[in-house]
């Protein structure tokens, strides 16, 4: 028995991006089907380290990760809770006068965004850091940066649509899509199909496929992070951590654990999993206690890694389709996509209301990337 | 020329202590991981020093058994490559030949192997009631482990609950310690002990034991209540008693310690970071690697063997670790002679038939959550509650176990979920009233047991060619 | 704090004393004691959690609940089941590690 389903928007993919694309376009009024080929927020979205930061963006991303800033102060009023998220401020170090010039230069380009960074130099961090070791050059504040509980905060995006009116569907993969003229047909799970007048691509890590699908050939890889989190711990580190050039981050949530990362793990047999790398995971934890020596005798209670898209540029492909009117993609955050998401969202529900974005997106037109393969198909 | 890799096996318990003697037999030297201060496992542990017992005095009816194991071990230790007080964390690099991650002494190693035999055992399966993790509430086996290895018991009055053949052989090695047992408090209806009949005639020892236990311990006065299902331990700082219902009657009893337990539950964490494919077992209500007669599993060069494998108690995983090695030898090209792997899988497959009627006599109490306030700690390392749980699974309708612990923290805490997680499936089944299979299978994470930050990346690389 | 024994001691009774410090205090296990059981024949506690602040005394002996960490003087923590003691071992098990409540 075959279930259809007419509706003015198909999301694939219910990470955060989708589901808080799904919320927005129904409080704009349009009815909404939200697919997700196992759980919403169970991939990047709810795996990631939960950095909520605009610090260390390039800067075409800044308006839409200002956007966000003013998003996540209202997840309680938005979802129904507030995720655990903390405006704790994000400290960068550098760990040589190098980097901290390229602190001092990102601070200089950032400022006509509102970017407010604070540099606090060598002798000030040890004064104002003093849980800090391993004497840096220097760092680079964000006050109103912060971190948030990933596990939490996309599910919850995805049971807020849900509640507002949205058809969530998990454990739902899509087998087939294709235009249709004058729309989209979508056949999901065993027996579901779909018919909508648009088409939302925000399906992550498994996102190139349904471009390819539509003639968009995109250079999407996967990475998987490698995260590690101690037991739970006096609380003594007040901000979200990164380095400038390193790949160390690290933070400690309400309840007192650490949670920290750097370095990729590796995919399992089945590409939907992935595991911390050991390799990673003891760079991480080297370098934790190098930065936070109070931690010598803790103790770290699991690893854990999830399955991210990554773009050779390091921007994210947002917008409009460049073959199919009525296609929107948002996908390839790079490992750096759950602070910007819920502004990712609402630009999605602009451009399938009215077909533009109020914030600049143009730079991740996947129109970007045809050149490129055009370029190379040209060589060959 | 590259040597051979090692063949590797995690655990010193009847199972790897088998395996180990089978694989010296055929001229391997097999490197033997052990948790432990001392080889013997948990059923056959020894103590740090020679405290005067005799073995009849510390193992009771399973004493032989445990003299021989012990034998055996002893005699092998110089053919085999044993590192006591080994904590292996978690199997990685198997896009290669595969490694275990081990930390010994603070120092954490690689060692890689060519064949890897998980006997990693079992814990007690454990279900939370109110209070439970109040000082003085062990498990049956930590219990009895206090006394065979430390010659101390854990209160001097106490009370043992719960269902499975340990319940009253506990309380009677408690009563022959010297400690005052209140009461043996049988979590399954008194009918249920009818099924010990059938088993009789398969095997009586087991049976007369049973009955030697209960009738001495009701003979010394000690009380035995069935279908008893625990309201509070009582008590502020320490537990000074317990109430609970059996029969449409509540009953308070003073006491000092509360040891209990409903059998084990497999520890499989490894053969899951191993990439072994599982299966849901009903009999032990656990989800267990697939395996076949001999032990192998769904990949190559790792197999598994006793308890950790499918719950069936030491005797069988002494059969089991033997039959495992003979596997390794037949898939290393040594020559099995003799139909020795099928009289060994025959034993086997008697002792599990055993099992199923045990499981009938001591029944898992599937109803337990129907008296639980929802206040009661579930989560002992999180200290999570079940109406934490509710709230957790009911707001965002899951239904699958590991959504349930990445919403509700259950799982989350140092044991990585040893203590909860077969509590946490009974209390999600209950509320999505279906099976516990289908709530699907609790995925292990590394490090399976809590490791030091500052340990740093391995030291060196065993065997890494 | 009570200082009321949690474990008894059935055998081993004689064995040679073992000094340890616990709380500050002077006390003496018996050769062969692991830390849970030198501590626990003399008191009812080992930690208190983080959360709750509610006293553990261990669970399952078998170094599996990791529910009977015992801080030591020194900030390093030992997991008391499955730990030998040793002469001069100092442990802190009123300590109150973990979360800063407000």
């Amino acid at each position: 028995m075959i279930q259809r389903i007419s509706t003015d928007v198909t999301i694939i993919g219910g990470g955060l991006v989708g589901s808080s694309a799904a919320l927005a376009m129904r409080q704009a009024g349009l009815d909404v089907v939200l697919l997700d080929k196992g759980f919403c927020g169970a991939q990047a979205s709810g795996v990631n380290y939960g950095g909520v930061r605009r610090q260390g963006r390039p800067a075409e991303q800044l308006p839409l990760s200002q956007r966000a800033h003013g998003i996540w102060p209202r997840l309680k009023a938005l979802v129904g809770i507030d995720g655990e998220y903390v405006p704790s401020g994000h400290l960068k170090l550098a760990r040589t006068e190098r980097d901290f010039a390229k602190l001092e230069a990102y601070a200089e380009m950032a400022r006509p965004y509102g970017l407010d960074l604070e540099l606090v130099g060598a002798e000030a961090l040890k004064t104002r850091f003093p849980w800090l070791s391993a004497a840096g050059a220097g760092a680079s504040l964000c006050p109103g940066d912060g971190h948030a509980n990933p596990r939490l905060v996309s599910p919850a995006f995805a049971r807020a649509a849900e509640r507002a009116g949205v058809k969530v569907f998990e454990q739902m993969p899509v087998r087939d899509v294709r235009a249709t003229g004058n729309g989209f047909a979508v056949l999901a799970g065993e027996n579901l199909e779909i018919r909508s007048r648009q088409l939302v691509n925000s399906a992550g890590a498994w996102s190139d496929t349904f471009a390819a699908q539509f003639g968009e050939t995109v250079p999407l890889k996967r990475i998987y992070p490698s995260m590690v989190v101690t037991e739970p711990l006096p609380l003594r580190l007040p901000v979200s951590m990164g380095e400038q050039g390193g790949s160390f981050y690290g933070r400690q949530v309400a309840r007192g654990n650490y949670v920290m990362g750097g370095g990729r793990g590796a995919a399992l047999a089945d590409p939907d999993f992935s595991r911390p790398s050991v390799t990673a995971a003891s760079s991480v934890m080297q370098r934790a206690i190098a930065l936070f020596p109070h931690l010598a005798n803790a103790q770290v209670i699991r690893f854990w890694s999830g399955t991210e898209a990554d773009m050779p540029d390091g921007n994210p492909v947002i917008g409009p389709s460049r073959t199919t009117p009525g296609l929107f993609h948002a996908f390839g955050f790079c490992g750096a996509g759950f602070q910007i998401a819920p502004a990712v969202g609402e630009v999605l529900s602009e451009l399938v209301t009215s077909g533009r974005s109020t914030t600049p997106i143009d730079a991740f037109s996947i129109g970007r990337f045809a050149h490129a393969a055009a370029q190379t198909a040209d060589s060959l | 020329m590259t040597e051979a890799l090692p063949i590797v096996i995690v655990g010193a318990a009847p199972a790897g202590i088998r395996a180990a003697e089978r694989l010296v037999e055929a001229g391997v030297r097999p490197i033997v991981l052990d948790e432990g201060l001392r080889a013997g496992g948990q059923i056959y542990r020894r103590p740090l020093v020679d405290d005067g017992r005799s073995y009849r005095n510390r193992y009771g009816s399973e004493a032989k058994k445990a003299e021989r194991l012990h034998a055996v071990f002893e005699r092998l230790r110089p053919s085999i490559d044993y590192r006591p007080e080994t904590l292996v964390w978690n199997v990685s690099g198997l896009e290669r030949s595969g490694h275990l991650d081990v930390l010994r002494e603070g120092v954490h190693r690689q060692i890689a192997f060519s064949k890897l035999l998980l006997c990693t055992g079992a814990t007690d399966r454990v279900l939370p009631f109110p209070d439970w993790t109040k000082p003085g509430v062990y498990t049956l086996g930590a219990a009895q482990t206090a006394l065979k290895a430390q010659g101390c018991t854990v209160g001097d009055r106490l009370v043992f609950m719960g269902s499975g053949p340990l319940l009253y052989l506990v309380a009677w090695q408690y009563m022959k310690a010297g400690a005052r047992v209140e009461a043996v408090l049988d979590t399954a209806p008194f009918r249920s002990k009818f099924h010990l009949v059938s088993l009789f005639v398969r095997a009586p020892r087991i049976v007369a034991l049973g009955l030697f236990y209960g009738a001495q311990l009701q003979l010394s006065g000690v009380k035995v209540r069935y279908g008893v299902r625990p309201q509070t331990v009582l008590g502020e700082e320490r537990v000074e008693g317990i109430r609970f219902r059996a029969g449409g009657r509540t009953e308070a009893l003073a006491c000092d310690a509360i040891g209990y337990g409903f059998a084990l539950r497999p520890e499989t964490q490894l053969a899951d970071l191993a990439g072994c494919r599982f299966r849901f077992e009903d009999r032990d209500r656990a989800w267990l690697p697939e395996r076949d007669a001999q032990g192998r599993t769904s990949r190559k060069d790792i197999y598994v063997s006793g308890d950790g494998s499918g719950i069936a108690g030491a005797d069988a995983a002494e059969i089991d670790g033997e039959l495992a090695a003979l596997a390794i030898l037949q898939d290393i090209g040594n020559t099995v002679a003799g139909d020795r792997p099928r009289q060994l899988t025959a034993a086997r497959a008697r002792i599990l038939r055993q099992r199923e009627i045990l499981e009938s006599a001591f029944p898992f109490p599937r109803d337990w959550f129907e008296t639980v306030p929802p206040e009661t700690t579930l989560c002992r390392c999180e200290e999570i509650r079940i109406g934490e749980i509710h709230c957790a699974v009911g707001a965002g309708s899951i239904g699958e176990i590991n959504r349930m612990k990445a919403l509700s923290r259950v799982g989350m805490g140092r044991c990585q979920g040893r203590m909860c997680s077969a509590a946490a499936v009974e209390v999600l089944s209950s509320i999505r009233k279906v099976e516990p299979k289908e709530t699907g299978r609790l995925r292990a994470q590394a490090p399976v047991k809590p490791i030091p930050l500052g340990f740093g990346g391995p030291l060196d690389t065993e065997e890494s060619r | 704090m009570s200082r009321q024994a949690l474990f008894k001691r059935r055998y081993r009774r004689d064995e040679e004393a073992i000094p340890f410090l616990l709380n500050g205090l002077p006390e003496a296990g018996r050769r062969g004691d692991t830390v849970m059981t030198a501590i626990l024949s003399l008191e009812t506690s080992l930690r208190r959690t983080e959360f709750t602040g509610e006293s553990r005394a261990g669970f399952c002996l078998i170094g599996a609940c990791q529910d009977c960490f015992v801080m030591m003087a020194d900030g390093s923590r030992v997991r008391a089941c499955s730990t030998a003691l040793e002469p001069g071992m100092a442990f802190l098990t009123d300590a109150v590690e973990g979360v800063e409540h407000d």
